[in-house]
């Protein structure tokens, strides 16, 4: 079913980097930024729930936004390795989201004339949400970027150890065959000029990597999904159809 | 078929459900902000369409009982239906909301949303107590999802201002 699968891949990127964001609720480096991540966190996972949901309508096997979220192991997740990566300091997090929003921007755009209306309605909401995170992130890249001596090379350090993640956004997974959904390879030259302006600005320059990791879109995932789930998922499991 | 009788009860829950506050900024309505998006009578069944702000906002599900609290409260049988197309934008305050945002210390959104995208634009946001325009940018994300934080250099005041989407 690739209307489903294509919808499952798009849905665990928002979840798996929203709930990253989210782990940073509480242990920001300042209080503005301490609001802003849940901020963003909670714009991704919105988006994450519902496009799930319409997976479960989809797939018409009763499944909704929980059982997708929370009832699926590691390997049949199917974000991309970017959104999986750990925080790591701030630089590192800025830039992991600069990239995804850059990617998404564009990708919701082209969605807003999908022939699907329900796509069309969740990347309306969706495209003026990644907005804002590129303007956000992208303001760190530069304040790090071109910082201190100290703040450069931790950005310079993002930019090297992310820098193999990048190759996998531009894959086409289970969306190939979906007419209703843009193409990934057609949005390469869109995000390569967002960053090439912010990096111009931060004093880097983007370098793609010789050695580009992918196989989130299969299932095959770096060791830190699995803790990343094991904890979001503990309380789901270990009280089945609990209420409150 | 729309006879007298159901418009006149169109109204009346129309009425209803828009005085509903919102729980974030309760100073406007659900009408105010443009996020109820109509009342319809359907077989003797009052229908209101409610769209979010932001696709992560947690005020959603209280909106949405609320407004069915408040058809309920009127008389009607009453079902909530969760629109997201067209999306939400702020071009959908209405003129009485943004005054009423104004006048309750919360800066209104002060461009249509088609203005074009700048990565690093600014807009200039004028203070909702003194007026001036000389206003800095604290923070993108303020206290909720749909507003940011700004100060005034005027008269010292920190606001709250409500995001253009």
């Amino acid at each position: 079913m690739p209307l489903f699968d294509a919808l499952l891949e798009l849905a665990d990127d928002h979840l798996v980097l929203g709930h990253r964001v989210s782990e940073w609720c509480g242990h920001a480096p300042m209080l503005e930024e301490d609001l802003a991540m849940p901020n963003m966190a909670l714009d991704m996972i919105g988006t994450a729930r519902s496009l799930y949901d319409y997976a479960g309508q989809v797939e018409g096997k009763g499944r909704g936004e929980d059982d997708l979220a929370y009832l699926r192991s590691e390997r049949e997740y199917r974000n991309l390795l970017l959104v999986e990566r750990p925080n790591g300091d701030f630089a590192h997090t800025m830039l992991r989201q600069l990239y995804f929003a850059a990617f998404m921007h564009p990708y919701w755009t082209a969605a807003l004339t999908s022939e699907d209306e329900t796509i069309q309605g969740i990347a309306g909401k969706a495209v003026k949400e990644m907005a804002y995170h590129i303007r956000h992130a992208g303001e760190w890249v530069i304040r790090l970027g071109d910082g201190t001596e100290e703040s450069a090379r931790r950005m310079a350090d993002a930019a090297e150890a992310l820098s193999i993640y990048v190759g996998e956004l531009f894959e086409e997974g289970a969306a190939e065959d979906v007419p209703a959904l843009p193409r990934r390879a057609d949005l390469r030259a869109t995000w390569e000029a967002t960053i090439a302006e912010v990096f111009d600005e931060a004093g880097m320059t983007f370098e793609p990597s010789k050695y580009p990791q992918s196989g989130g879109r299969d299932g095959r995932h770096g060791e830190q999904l699995g803790h990343m789930l094991a904890e979001m998922q503990s309380v789901h499991r270990a009280h089945p159809g609990a209420t409150w | 078929m729309v006879t007298e009788a159901t418009s006149l009860d169109e109204a009346r829950a129309w009425a209803a459900a828009a005085a509903v506050p919102d729980p974030e900024v309760p100073c406007v309505t659900v009408a105010d902000l443009g996020i109820l998006r109509w009342v319809r009578m359907q077989d003797g069944v009052a229908v209101a369409g409610v769209t979010p702000t932001y696709s992560g906002c947690p005020a959603v599900l209280a909106i949405e009982l609320a407004v069915e609290a408040a058809l309920l409260q009127a008389g009607f049988e009453a079902r909530i239906e969760r629109v997201m197309s067209p999306p939400w934008t702020t071009d959908w305050v209405t003129d009485e909301g943004r005054e009423k945002l104004r006048a309750y210390g919360i800066a209104p959104p002060v461009e249509s949303t088609g203005s074009k995208l700048a990565l690093f634009g600014e807009t200039t946001v004028p203070c909702p107590k003194c007026g001036s325009t000389d206003t800095e940018k604290l923070s993108e994300f303020g206290s909720t999802a749909c507003k940011a934080h700004y100060r005034c250099c005027a008269c010292a005041e920190p606001f709250d201002y409500f995001k253009c989407i």
